[in-house]
């Protein structure tokens, strides 16, 4: 994986210097709070219901054992030991003093980390694959694709203060693990006459107005990469509309000019920005590529797995993907027990999982968007070892990809923008579906919880979708289907009237018991629902 | 309002900004103000008669004027380039990057915390309009 050199720590330095600096005038006064909070917002650190929260940058997922020991440190310093794992590959702590602020980016800098442009209308951490440097169905590690894209945005002079946020996602595959598509900047890499490109989709995103990015460009070099994305970000800067923080993504600009007239302005743009000599040389890319050589396999490893005990064949079959080398294995783990809050983890469970990876998987995790951590290189041999180490500390759920493996933002709990709470409707729902075999039974189902419109539970994109609003002084859910994050990407559709506390776990149930009746052969939730329509569903749900 | 900051060595400009229309409408001017939503292009033909551009920055969160500086001095603009409005002093080390080199904010700028912001970051990480060198290009020679 990536590391600095004495210019990247330089960098990530001066930023901590700075952002010490901007909270001592804060505490002096000299800043208001209205002139500090885009600074703060800009180091990912909010001001929620009870307290700061800080989200830290977790570039494209990736981290090391040395670093993922730093999470787990700062989780029992500075906060009330656990950090919490989010849908962009980041953690947040939400229990942290302004005062502390500074030290804990002093200490993420001693390990190459920050919490540089996790929040603020700027360009946020690029997201990946977590699968990159793993998966057979990659036509190259996207990573050093995104880590030039991170060099390249980090106090990007003329973004920094756009309409409004900026995500990019990079993948490689055509399978899409990391929802690309609902983007700012979706890059999917492809390759064309042997020559690596990226195709570009720029427009997606969730929120109150769900969008698929529509494809701008259809490849794109290396070479041309950040002359492109300088681009599209320069038309937006100057076209994107600031009258409205509703109306402000870049998926609405690009929904009023149509794709087509966009993609003209982006043209002409680049044909200028090209010849501003923005682009770094191939032997920079090639630098960064270096880093992301395979790590040094074992040609002899053995396929076998001795699957004697059922509890880890169970998980074995559910939580462990296959891996482009032979004799290994890529292991998911799901942070999602039965009753607790999706994505969060304690500071022993956070260095567990580091010493896990330092000792089994060429010291490598990756956080994914769906709030769980994966160790991508595991020899099958190490299975069990891994898999009993994990579940003696409570790490080995295995519910990859089922009903309980659900995503939710913190919620009324925490958030303050939040409507209603998300945490205690997604512990009602494992709850209800805690026995395996029944959610074995119901196979791949992505339910997805957001407490308001702005979506961070990605609801939109869920098989199964729940919006929490306020109806009167009442928290009500409303029930969604039919979305897709992944390379069938789609939007989940409204059944009907919303629902109590209660009344929405009872719903889930009764539409996954319409499809468990409708369902053919090899058809997953989704697959039903898009085949059968929304009417069997709504029928069963208020007939 | 606050002192006006000057990075250039020749005298302030003095002759009155007119606005954009006006200045396309009679074009012996030679000091223009640019609101955030004018499209700064439509002075390129013109530069070499401009002493000063003024872009305004009405919100210091409309971050409009930064591309607006950019596309000037990318067109060749070497004549004063002035922010002016809600101007603070963390942004004007990234206006320094889009080629601003004066700024007249509303409210005044404490000199000191002015100077450590723009001698803070020894490195940057991309080409702007103010000649840095960008660590790639420092990597490779």
């Amino acid at each position: 994986m990536y590391k600095y050199d004495q210019y990247d720590q330089s960098i990530v330095d001066s930023r901590v210097e700075e952002f010490r600096d901007q909270v001592a005038r804060r505490l002096s006064g000299a800043l208001s709070e209205d002139q500090f909070k885009p600074l703060r917002l800009m180091n990912g650190l909010y001001l929620q219901l009870h307290a700061y929260m800080l989200r830290v940058a977790v570039p494209y997922g990736t981290l090391d054992g040395r670093q993922m020991r730093m999470l787990g440190h700062i989780a029992r310093k500075y906060d009330r030991g656990y950090g919490h794992f989010t849908t962009r590959q980041n953690i947040q702590y939400n229990w942290i003093k302004l005062e502390d602020a500074p030290e804990i980016l002093a200490d993420l800098a001693t390990v190459e980390m920050h919490a540089i442009q996790t929040s603020g209308n700027c360009i946020r951490n690029i997201s990946s694959d977590q699968y990159a440097g793993a998966a057979a169905d990659e036509v190259a590690d996207p990573r050093p694709w995104a880590e030039l894209l991170r060099q390249w945005s980090s106090f990007h002079p003329e973004f920094s203060y756009l309409p409004r946020k900026f995500k990019i996602a990079v993948i490689a595959a055509d399978e899409d693990r990391a929802a690309m598509r609902l983007h700012d900047i979706g890059i999917q890499l492809v390759e064309r006459d042997r020559e690596l490109g990226g195709r570009i989709f720029v427009g997606g995103g969730m929120g109150r107005t769900p969008m698929v990015a529509p494809e701008i460009k259809d490849f794109i070099g290396a070479d041309d990469l950040l002359s492109y994305v300088e681009a599209c970000l320069r038309v937006y800067n100057r076209y994107g509309r600031r009258d409205n923080i509703y109306k402000a993504r870049i998926k609405i600009l690009i929904h009023e000019l149509g794709a087509d007239e966009y993609r003209r302005q982006v043209e002409e743009e680049f044909k200028l920005v090209k010849a501003l000599g923005i682009d770094p040389p191939k032997a920079e890319f090639d630098r960064i590529t270096a880093f992301f050589a395979p790590p040094a396999f074992d040609a002899a490893a053995s396929d076998a797995i001795d699957r004697s005990d059922p509890d880890f064949a169970v998980w074995l079959d559910q939580n462990v993907k296959a891996h482009k080398q032979p004799g290994y294995a890529i292991v998911n783990i799901s942070l999602k027990p039965v009753g607790g809050i999706p994505g969060d983890a304690t500071a022993e469970q956070i260095e567990l999982m580091a010493d896990l990876a330092e000792r089994y998987a060429f010291d490598e995790l990756r956080v994914t968007h769906a709030q769980n951590i994966v160790l991508p290189h595991v020899r099958k041999a190490d299975l069990y070892a891994v898999w009993q180490a994990l579940d003696a500390a409570g790490l080995a759920p295995a519910n990859l990809d089922l009903i309980s493996d659900i995503i939710a933002c913190p919620g009324l709990d925490y958030c303050s923008l939040a409507n209603a709470r998300s945490i205690p409707i997604a512990q009602k729902i494992a709850t209800r579906f805690a026995d395996l075999g029944r959610q074995r039974e119901l196979g791949e189902l992505k339910l997805k919880i957001s407490g308001c419109i702005n979506a961070c539970g990605h609801h939109h994109a869920g098989h199964i979708g729940i919006l929490g609003v306020d109806k009167k002084g009442t928290e009500n859910y409303q029930l969604l289907l039919g979305g897709s994050g992944a390379e069938d990407a789609s939007l989940a559709r409204i059944t009907g009237p919303g629902f109590d506390e209660d009344g929405i776990v009872d719903a889930v149930e009764t539409v996954t018991n319409v499809y468990l009746g409708a369902r053919e052969s090899g058809e997953r939730f989704l697959d039903t629902y898009r085949r059968v329509g929304m009417e069997p569903f709504k029928e069963a749900l208020y007939g | 309002m606050g002192d006006l900051l000057r990075f250039r060595d020749d005298e302030a400009h003095d002759e009155p900004a007119v606005t954009l229309d006006a200045f396309l409408g009679q074009t012996n001017a030679t000091a223009v103000r640019v609101e955030s939503g004018d499209d700064v292009r439509a002075l390129i033909p013109h530069l070499g008669q401009i002493a000063l551009i003024e872009v305004s920055f009405p919100k210091f969160r409309d971050g409009r004027g930064y591309s607006s500086g950019r596309i000037l001095r990318e067109a060749g603009y070497t004549g004063e380039l002035r922010a002016a409005g809600d101007v603070l002093v963390d942004q004007v080390p990234l206006m320094r990057r889009c080629g601003f080199d004066s700024f007249a904010p509303e409210a005044e700028i404490d000199a000191a915390t002015l100077e450590a912001s723009l001698a803070r970051y020894e490195h940057v990480y991309q080409t702007a309009a103010d000649g840095a060198v960008p660590v790639w290009k420092l990597r490779h020679g």
